[in-house]
């Protein structure tokens, strides 16, 4: 999975040909690190049809403001370039990530 | 202890391919202090020792920002520092873990069978330590606007409020806590609580007394969140004299209460009214065979530490149940 930032997110998400999910993380948020090397394995298995990048909220705190993300983990869809759909909390499992994938795929 | 090996019904069941089903000695439902000590003592046992959780390891006690309370470490530890230790010290004694969400307890005859979103899985003994999650207000637009302002983890968002004001729900050692943290990022944080005093430790009270970024505001409860993409208003309502107050905020921490996570063992083991699982001081549930540790549990002090304890004790009387019921002359 690839890191976001303000630079690349307009090329790397905006842009994609393909439906995109965004995960956002913090270096302290503990469920996010948990969830990471799911993710990372969900990235894979779906990489044909979605693709999967990571933000560090840390370093973005811009980037999450413009779009409104103020609670981790967020896993935000966006398709053509436009955010469709959103699922944050602490307790968010993999099943529901993986539920967010296929609903875009 | 080494268990002494015996092929039972079941064993012999799978031996011919008849069956397949994964089993264990001991399945642990929740990875948080509860069950990562569970798993901890009955994989030092030798025992075959399943831990299922959810989410990951550490349960709450992984979204602490600092543990003053767990002996061993004078300066504090952070929840999930001490939770990620937990973790290595079970799997260096070999213990398996999987990411599932348990949905049902089933009792098989002898068998304990758990049953998850993906697979089954049986076991001679169960340890329930599924924790609590925090109670939600249930006021209008506190679902609307999570992670858009209401959250329930400050060391996951609380940078998000740099600079900004925000309200902390509950009265109790976390949300007082919490509140005191929260300090390190906002500019004013404004503790509400139902009651006249706290129920937080003397410690933690004086500091957020002392703290000149923390206000309180006593006898108080949320009746409604509201903004547009983000909080930016609640109307707190005074619950002696009735009287209602707006305050304009930017974002909402709830602390008030847990709910124990037990409504997939309901109508299987014994709960008390609020949910709480009900068990003797060796932590076994009305269930032959079934154990509940940790925060699940009815009682009054939780924490880390009693929550590892009871940990420790289940494992040790299931261990001693499976030896007897299984292995037993
Ligand atoms: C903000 C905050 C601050 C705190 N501060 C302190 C402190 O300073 N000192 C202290 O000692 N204690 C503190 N505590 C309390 C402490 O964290 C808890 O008492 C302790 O974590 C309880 O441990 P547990 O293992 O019983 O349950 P939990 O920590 O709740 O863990 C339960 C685990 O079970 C999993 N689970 C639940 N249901 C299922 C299911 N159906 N299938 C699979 N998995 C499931 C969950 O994902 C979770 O990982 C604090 C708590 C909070 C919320």
């Amino acid at each position: 999975m690839i890191e976001v930032n303000k630079d690349n997110f307009e090329q790397e998400v905006i842009n994609s040909n393909k439906p995109v999910i965004v995960d956002f993380w913090g270096p302290s948020c503990q469920p996010c690190l948990e969830l990471l090397p799911q993710v990372e394995k969900l990235s894979e298995a779906y990489k044909d049809k979605v693709k999967l990048v990571k933000v560090n909220s840390a370093g973005n705190r811009r980037l999450c403001i413009k779009l409104r993300v103020m609670g981790l983990p967020s896993f935000l869809a966006f398709k053509n370039g436009k955010e469709v759909k959103r699922i944050s909390g602490q307790d968010l499992t993999i099943k529901e990530i993986e539920e967010l994938i296929k609903s875009i795929a | 202890m080494q268990l002494k090996r015996a092929i039972n019904f079941f064993e012999l069941w799978e031996m011919t391919g008849v069956v397949t089903m994964n089993n264990y000695d001991v399945i642990i439902v929740g990875a948080g202090p509860a069950g990562l000590t569970a798993a901890l003592f009955n994989a030092r046992s030798k025992l075959k020792t399943l831990c299922i959780d959810e989410i990951g390891n550490g349960g709450q006690a992984a979204i602490t920002d600092l543990i003053e309370n767990y002996p061993g470490f004078p300066e504090g530890i952070t929840g999930s520092k001490l939770t990620i230790k937990m973790a290595e010290q079970v799997e260096r004694f070999g213990a398996e873990k999987i990411t599932e969400k348990v949905q049902k307890l089933k009792l098989e005859e002898e068998y304990r069978v758990v049953v998850t979103n993906q697979s089954k899985y049986r076991a001679k003994a169960v340890i329930i330590a599924s924790g609590a999650s925090p109670r939600m207000l249930g006021c209008p637009g506190e679902i609307d606007f999570r992670g858009r302002g209401v959250s329930y983890c400050a060391t996951c968002d609380g940078a998000f409020y740099e600079g900004s004001n925000i309200l902390v729900i509950g009265g109790g050692n976390a949300a007082v806590e919490e509140a005191v943290y929260l300090t390190k990022f906002a500019d004013k944080v404004t503790l509400v609580h139902r009651r006249q005093e706290l129920r937080a430790a003397k410690v933690a009270q004086e500091r957020a007394f002392t703290n000149p970024k923390i206000d309180i505001i006593w006898d108080s409860v949320v009746e409604k969140i509201s903004g547009n993409s983000s909080v930016e208003k609640v109307i707190l309502k005074n619950v002696r004299s009735g009287e209602r107050r707006e305050m304009f905020v930017d974002g909402v921490f709830v602390y008030a209460g847990l709910e124990p996570n037990s409504a997939w063992v309901k109508g299987v083991v014994r709960l008390d009214e609020k949910g709480n699982i009900l068990t003797d001081e060796n932590m076994c549930t009305n269930i032959k065979g079934v154990y509940a540790a940790g925060d699940v549990r009815r009682k009054l002090l939780r924490q880390v530490l009693t929550a590892a304890s009871d940990g420790a004790i289940a494992a040790f009387h299931a261990e001693r149940y499976i030896e007897s019921q299984f292995y037993g002359s």
